[in-house]
């Protein structure tokens, strides 16, 4: 008998829903492989009821934070930032227990970190940029502002499984909207272990869910919930972006595509898709004119 | 209260002479006027008369491969090489020329309609040659409007337009899309097809290079084909949220860009330190203009408990002395309703209203013997879950409720799947920021209502559509971002 060393501690990957990180209510798990068709982990197989927790929480969570100043996101994404680059070692040996090579993993981290700092930084830019005073030709004052969208359901891209998730959630959350992202399939830990840096960063319960499970099982929930405003995916199969935009059009959803290659240049991040997730609001208000023997004041 | 006294208005029509209907008339199809392939017409009516105003061609499948061809080909031959200042100049011309048949497409707007001569004249002719004199400047500067990215126009545009305005749809869609560089297939509602088909005329005598603009008409099918042709690369739709769901789902997993502008059940709310007159004048505004067939219609009047009272009884009395009949008279306030199906669809609320038990009020004028029309109307002890209350009557019909704090309205409000308008009526600043920013709504009208122009953006949150037309943001459904 050899002599008895300390025996590892595995953890438990949950889902992260309201600010919790529960079990799905199903029961249900899946086994997550390493690249040698080792499993590592058992990832939470979610079910309908989980989607309408998460969408549900992500509802009740948007109005504060759609509320908090851009300033007031700024810190807390930036607060992300911080949290993820103290976890770099987690994060990297667990890319590369997924088939990451060490230095593809620290890339990905690295660049995540950046990505975060990038959409910090515009929280409270992205309105002056894109607000507009509109030169009516009547006696009104009128000006368009952006706002969030709402509830954002997202579906992480497979192949990045940090920088994709960070790419989604960064924009969406910047510009004022909360989420629901089902992480990707098959390497769906870094997912649930950045939501333990979204937990430890002030991000407020809810605003951020995260799932693990099937994609073909869940999609159809996602993105046909009745309280989802807007939903963001990659490069998906033809026959899954079709049912995406299908179930949309039940409840006059705005659906995205994002390019995922682009995800991984400099490309991959800007206002624009900040704006992707934004409504404009265009308000009207009479100006008083009063107009007496020697003009208007 | 005293009700308010009735003047007698002596007539006051206007001549239809100007309108020059022609008997019939053909599809607009890479700049001529060409027979449908079917053969087939369809009559089109003055709904105050009923009487027939002309015949219309109805366009198949074979005249929407036609009109869309054209429109490909003058994208690729003319349109997308020409110089924007250029493309620009054209636009210019095509507003100027409106501007100086407007009285023509006035008249004609309204005999088709049946809207009030005073509104076509006064609001939709001039606002929509307005709207090609704003885009039309756009053209050459549209790297300006992108902060940090070029653009390129998409292609191939298809348009559909609703019955409501005419007109100035046709121009919300056409204006920024040749403005930034697209060519245009366009679909007008089948029941007034004759200001779009005048404005293809005036595109002609504009001198526009063939088939940048093509207007094909006919029902709801020609325009099913144009969402299912694969060689347009946008849809603009202006309608029924229950279209755009169809025209969504046709269009998912396909490369076509899509904007929506659907229906509505605008907030209009009353608190009790607004300016009571002018509240009542905004709430008649916001629900008689255009006979109420106008999707940002403020249709659910939300009124301060404290003020309701006196409130409704002034708007009631205001309500008695709307002008309804002949929309050529220019004394006029409300007009003919579309159509007689749009008649049964409000007269068939007007009874689910009674049935779910809330109280009614309409004006008590008299109504011409032909045509269709609607007594202005009203119900008051109307419960939020009420149908007529959730549904867009889309008709001279006002859903009016209370409610005492700032909180309850703002959630009664929001209480719909739509979200194109609202308004609110107070003295209070900081109280018209407060609520206008918890509405989710695209357009908010502070102590005002129904107002629009073309640099103003137009467009709705939730149901009510996507994507916004006017202004700098109205640009971006028709265009793309491409390497600079």
């Amino acid at each position: 008998m050899a002599k008895q060393s300390r025996l590892e501690v595995w953890k438990t990957y949950k889902n992260y829903v309201g600010g919790q990180f529960p079990r799905t209510e199903s029961g249900r798990s899946y086994a997550v492989k390493n690249a040698m068709g080792k499993t590592i982990a058992n990832a939470c197989q979610s079910s309908r009821k989980d989607v309408r927790d998460g969408i549900s929480a992500a509802r009740s969570a948007w109005s504060g934070w759609n509320n908090r100043s851009g300033f007031n996101r700024g810190q807390i994404l930036y607060r992300i930032a911080e949290m993820l680059e103290g976890r770099k070692k987690q994060l990297s040996d667990l890319l590369v227990s997924q088939g990451y090579t060490a230095a593809a993993a620290n890339r990905e981290i690295n660049r995540s970190v950046d990505r975060l700092i990038y959409y910090a930084g515009w929280c409270d830019k992205y309105q002056s940029l894109f607000s507009t005073v509109n030169p009516v030709a009547s006696a009104h004052y009128n000006f368009s502002v952006p706002e969030s969208m709402g509830v954002v359901g997202m579906l992480a891209p497979a192949n990045a499984s940090l920088l994709g998730v960070v790419s989604l959630i960064a924009p969406c959350i910047a510009g004022g909207n909360t989420c629901l992202i089902l992480a990707d399939q098959e390497k769906p830990l870094a997912a649930i272990s950045f939501a333990e840096v979204l937990h430890s960063a002030d991000v407020p319960g809810g605003v951020v869910n995260i799932l693990t499970g099937y994609q073909q099982e869940l999609i159809d929930w996602i993105s046909s919930h009745v309280d989802v405003n807007a939903v963001v995916c990659f490069d998906q199969e033809k026959a899954d972006w079709q049912k995406i935009q299908e179930n949309g059009a039940g409840h006059i959803k705005r659906t995205f595509q994002w390019n995922a290659k682009q995800m991984d240049t400099a490309d991959g991040q800007s206002p624009y898709f900040i704006m992707d997730l934004q409504e404009v609001k265009t308000t009207w208000h009479p100006i008083q004119t009063i107009v007496s023997k020697g003009g208007a004041y | 209260m005293a009700t308010i006294k009735k003047w007698e208005y002596s007539p006051a029509p206007e001549s239809k002479e100007p309108a020059a209907i022609a008997n019939r008339y053909e599809l607009f199809i890479n700049g001529k006027w060409v027979r449908p392939t079917s053969r087939n017409y369809f009559n089109s009516i003055n709904p105050a008369t009923e009487e027939k105003l002309s015949e219309i061609a109805t366009a198949n499948e074979a005249d929407v491969n036609k009109a869309v061809q054209a429109a490909r080909q003058a994208y690729d031959k003319y349109w997308k090489k020409l110089p924007a200042a250029e493309r620009a100049k054209y636009i210019f011309r095509i507003a100027r020329i409106m501007q100086e048949r407007a009285r023509e497409l006035a008249v004609t707007e309204t005999l088709d309609g049946g809207k009030p001569i005073r509104e076509s004249r006064d609001f939709d002719i001039p606002t929509a040659a307005n709207h090609f004199f704003y885009y039309a400047g756009w053209a050459d500067k549209l790297n300006f409007a992108f902060p940090n990215k070029k653009v390129n126009s998409l292609g191939v545009v298809g348009q559909i337009t609703p019955w409501n305005f005419p007109l100035l749809m046709a121009a919300w869609k056409i204006a920024p899309a040749l403005a930034t560089g697209n060519t245009v297939v366009l679909k007008p509602a089948e029941t007034t097809s004759l200001t779009t088909i005048k404005l293809a005329e005036i595109i002609q005598e504009a001198d526009l290079p063939p088939g940048v603009v093509n207007v094909i008409t006919g029902a709801g099918q020609t325009g099913a084909w144009l969402t299912q042709h694969s060689n347009i690369d946008k849809i603009a739709f202006t309608g029924s949220t229950e279209v755009g769901r169809i025209i969504q789902r046709t269009l998912a997993g396909t490369h076509k860009k899509l904007t929506l502008e659907l229906g509505g059940k605008g907030a209009n709310i009353i608190f009790e330190d607004a300016p009571i007159d002018q509240a009542v004048e905004g709430v008649i505004n916001g629900i008689f203009f255009n006979q109420g067939h106008v999707c940002c219609a403020g249709s659910r009047v939300y009124v301060q408990e404290s003020i309701a009272k006196k409130f409704v009884q002034q708007l009631k009395n205001r309500i008695n002395t709307l002008l309804v009949g002949d929309p050529m008279d220019k004394n006029t306030d409300i007009g003919a309703i579309n159509s007689a199906q749009q008649l049964k669809t409000i007269q068939s609320y007007i009874k689910i209203g009674k049935a779910e038990g809330a109280d009614f009020f309409e004006s008590d004028c008299a109504l011409p013997k032909k045509g269709f029309f609607c007594k202005p109307s009203v119900f008051t002890n109307v419960a939020q879950s009420n149908r007529i209350a959730q549904e867009e009557i889309f008709g001279p019909v006002l859903c009016i409720l209370t409610f005492r704090t700032d909180e309850e309205v703002i959630e009664k409000a929001n209480n719909s799947p739509y979200g194109l308008s609202a308004g609110i009526w107070t003295d209070k600043g900081a109280r018209i920021f407060n609520i206008s920013k918890q509405i989710r709504a695209g357009v908010i009208w502070a102590n005002t209502y129904n107002l629009f122009d073309p640099t103003s953006p137009f467009g709705g949150y939730k149901e009510s559509g996507f994507g916004r037309e006017g202004g700098l943001q109205g640009l971006q459904p028709y265009v793309q971002f491409v390497k600079p």
